[in-house]
């Protein structure tokens, strides 16, 4: 039962800087916590913090029930992967998974055995002699994934592991990642700034601003229900379409609750039509410019002031220059206010 | 000798050079071999000297193919013993030089390696003095401090010992500098996976930062070597003993200033041993060397 709770954590830097200011999260067993936000808002610091790799300011970390605030990396009994790998230039791909085990003083033939078992889940047996300048990206990736694999631990952290792969690679490892981490059944947390990343990987999703906690919930609880604009903004792709309450006709404002500063919508949610069939309760808006991407195409429109995107299924007739017709389904509106909370 | 198509291809640096032409390539070959035979035939002709007599070498000109008596005179400077310097053998030299020159090159490789790991890895209090400290030791050589470190030394009862021919030396701020330098070059990454991995200060040093200085390791003991071996100064001064110089002390000794006196033979004979062990130490250690000094493996 590892489950990782964070009380309150906070972390100043010696420099003054303050990096994560007050976060709660409670991870429950074998499920994987995916933290996304934008660069420089705490991801990596909140993860070395669990990891023990940097003290923590005030605030409590415990795993399996346990505060581990004065304990250090190796005694927490965690695995991290970094994101340049970090493997030791030096060691074949066996060492440098036994490495670990062997620090901790695990008899030679366990580790032989777990070790070769590892590679063979990860097809890395035909590697385990070469040296890890003698690898490609992709396999540089799954030997630093065996290393911490192969340790058995309590609890597994990501620092955005994906990064440095092609993106064809990336959608094949993080397919691999979530299996294994199913399989393997270990608590995980996992940071990246990619929010398809994010999505695709968590159970749960912590999403990150400026050292605060956002928004926690599922992937799709997110999507559907942001708490803030700025998660509205920031998950989805492309983002949520947030207009100022000021710059909407009154027949769609008439439907806001009291105090809402601003309307956002999905692209997928505003369905138009030619201009002619302009009605009371449309937004007129005017192409910019057409996106084809294949199995969609995405439109960017511009409402008075404020610049919105639509999504239409397929292939498009729509040109640039075109004036439609917006309408958005009620139950699609979400409502913020002046401070970007969510209203109802 | 060397035909143009057996040269290895040109790299994007070598079209800069006049290597492309066949003129040019005669050329370089033409200046390198010359400076080949400035640089060798001296050497070349004290080798030719040590295996003449004394008689032959007194009385000029001296042949220019070896002679016969190559055995008697390394025999006798080896097992015999030379008479100017108290009937020391060229052995006992060639051991002082030896025991002199690997303590210093390994003495400084420990001791600087060890500084940079502490100035690198570790914080602690007046850190940044202490490296600045360790960086201004390189204004002041032994030249400079020789008479308060003679009389350290007197004090200490070290003169005429292996310490105090080495432990002066020692103090190395270039060697610290160096290894500083690649030290920063290790990404935090792989101290925090070593962490992670339960490596402690010590067996992160042993498991990885060791093995990933061996080329530069390499590198600086062929320079620290050849350094103590060519040591004169020092050594000067704190050997009294005939027994207890070093090689390159005893052939200054061995030569007197009325040439009569001078076994010229012998002479040669030590030149010639003194300058084996630092080609030994180069050419055994020349891929070392050179990977260390154009390769950072990482
Ligand atoms: N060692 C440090 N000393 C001082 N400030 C730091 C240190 N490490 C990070 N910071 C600061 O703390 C903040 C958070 O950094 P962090 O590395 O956690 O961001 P991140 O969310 O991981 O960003 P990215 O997605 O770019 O990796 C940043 O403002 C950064 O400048
Ligand atoms: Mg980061």
């Amino acid at each position: 039962m590892a489950t990782v709770d964070l009380k309150d954590v906070r972390k100043t830097y010696p420099s003054g800087v303050e990096a994560v200011k007050g976060v709660s999260i409670a991870i429950h067993d074998k499920a994987l916590c995916v933290l996304v936000g934008p660069s420089g808002c705490g991801k990596s610091t909140l993860l070395r913090m669990i990891a023990g790799l940097e003290a923590i300011t005030d605030g409590a970390i415990a795993i399996e029930g346990k505060v581990v605030n004065a304990i250090g990396p190796a005694e927490r009994d965690i695995a991290m992967v970094f994101q340049n790998y970090a493997l030791y230039p030096h060691m074949s791909v066996y060492d440098n998974m036994a490495y670990g085990l062997r620090n901790r003083g695990t008899p030679r033939d366990e580790i032989d055995r777990r070790v070769r078992a590892t590679a063979k889940t990860l097809e890395l047996d035909h590697l385990l002699k070469r040296q890890p300048r003698e690898l490609s990206g992709g396999q540089r990736q799954r030997v630093a994934m065996g290393r911490a694999i192969v340790r058995n631990p309590k609890v597994f952290l990501f620092d955005e592991p994906l990064s440095n792969l092609d993106a064809k690679l990336r959608g094949q490892m993080r397919v691999e990642i979530k299996n294994l981490q199913r399989a393997l059944g270990v608590t995980s947390v996992y940071v990246t700034h990619d929010q398809l990343e994010a999505m695709t990987l968590a159970d749960v999703l912590v999403v990150m601003n400026a050292g605060v906690v956002e928004q926690i919930g599922a992937p799709l609880d997110v999507y559907e229900r942001p708490e803030t604009t700025f998660v509205a903004s920031f998950i989805g792709a492309p983002p949520m379409n947030l207009l100022p309450v000021a710059a909407l006709p009154s027949s769609i404002t008439s439907a806001a609750p009291a105090g809402a500063a601003t309307l956002g919508f999905r692209p997928e949610d505003g369905t138009f039509s030619d201009h002619s069939e302009q009605s009371q309760l449309s937004l007129a808006a005017e192409v910019e410019g057409v996106e084809p991407v294949g199995a969609e195409s995405f439109l960017y429109c511009r409402h008075a002031d404020n610049r919105l995107i639509l999504r239409a299924s397929g292939r498009t007739t729509v040109e640039p220059g075109a004036r439609l017709a917006v309408t958005i389904a009620p139950e699609k509106m979400h409502w913020f206010d002046g401070e970007g909370k969510r209203l109802s | 000798m060397a035909e143009p198509s057996m040269l290895p291809p040109a790299s994007g640096h070598d079209k800069l050079m006049i290597g492309q032409s066949a003129a040019g390539i005669y050329l370089a070959h033409a200046v390198l071999i010359l400076g080949v035979v400035i640089v060798a035939f001296p050497i070349y002709y004290t080798f030719v000297a040590s295996t003449h007599t004394l008689q032959t070498i007194l009385r000029p000109p001296l042949p220019l193919v070896p002679g016969s008596e190559a055995v008697a005179n390394y025999s006798e400077a080896l097992f015999g013993g030379i008479g100017r310097i108290g009937g020391v053998g060229v052995g006992t030299l060639l051991f002082n030089s030896t025991v002199t020159a690997l303590g210093i090159a390994l003495g400084k490789i420990v001791i600087s390696i060890l500084s940079a790991y502490a100035i690198v890895f570790y914080r602690f209090p007046l850190r940044m003095t202490f490296f600045w400290l360790i960086f201004i030791t390189l204004m002041l050589p032994v030249e400079v401090r020789i008479l308060p470190t003679y009389k350290v030394m007197v004090d200490l009862g070290l003169i005429d010992t292996y310490a105090g021919l080495i432990v002066p030396l020692i103090a190395s701020a270039t060697a610290t500098l160096l290894f500083r330098q690649f030290f920063l070059t290790i990404p935090g990454e792989l101290v925090e996976a070593a962490r992670v991995d339960g490596a402690g200060p010590w067996k992160f040093f042993k498991d990885i930062l060791l093995p990933l200085s061996r080329t530069n390791i390499a590198a600086l003991f062929v320079i620290l070597f050849i350094y103590g071996w060519t040591q004169y100064l020092w050594p000067l001064l704190v050997t009294n003993r005939n027994d207890m110089n070093t090689i390159v002390i005893a052939l200054r000794k061995m030569i007197s200033f009325a040439d009569a006196d001078t076994e010229w033979h012998l002479v040669m004979v030590t030149a010639i041993l003194a300058i084996l062990p630092p080609i030994l130490v180069v050419v055994l250690m020349q891929r070392w060397f050179v990977r260390g000094l154009i390769e950072t493996e990482k």
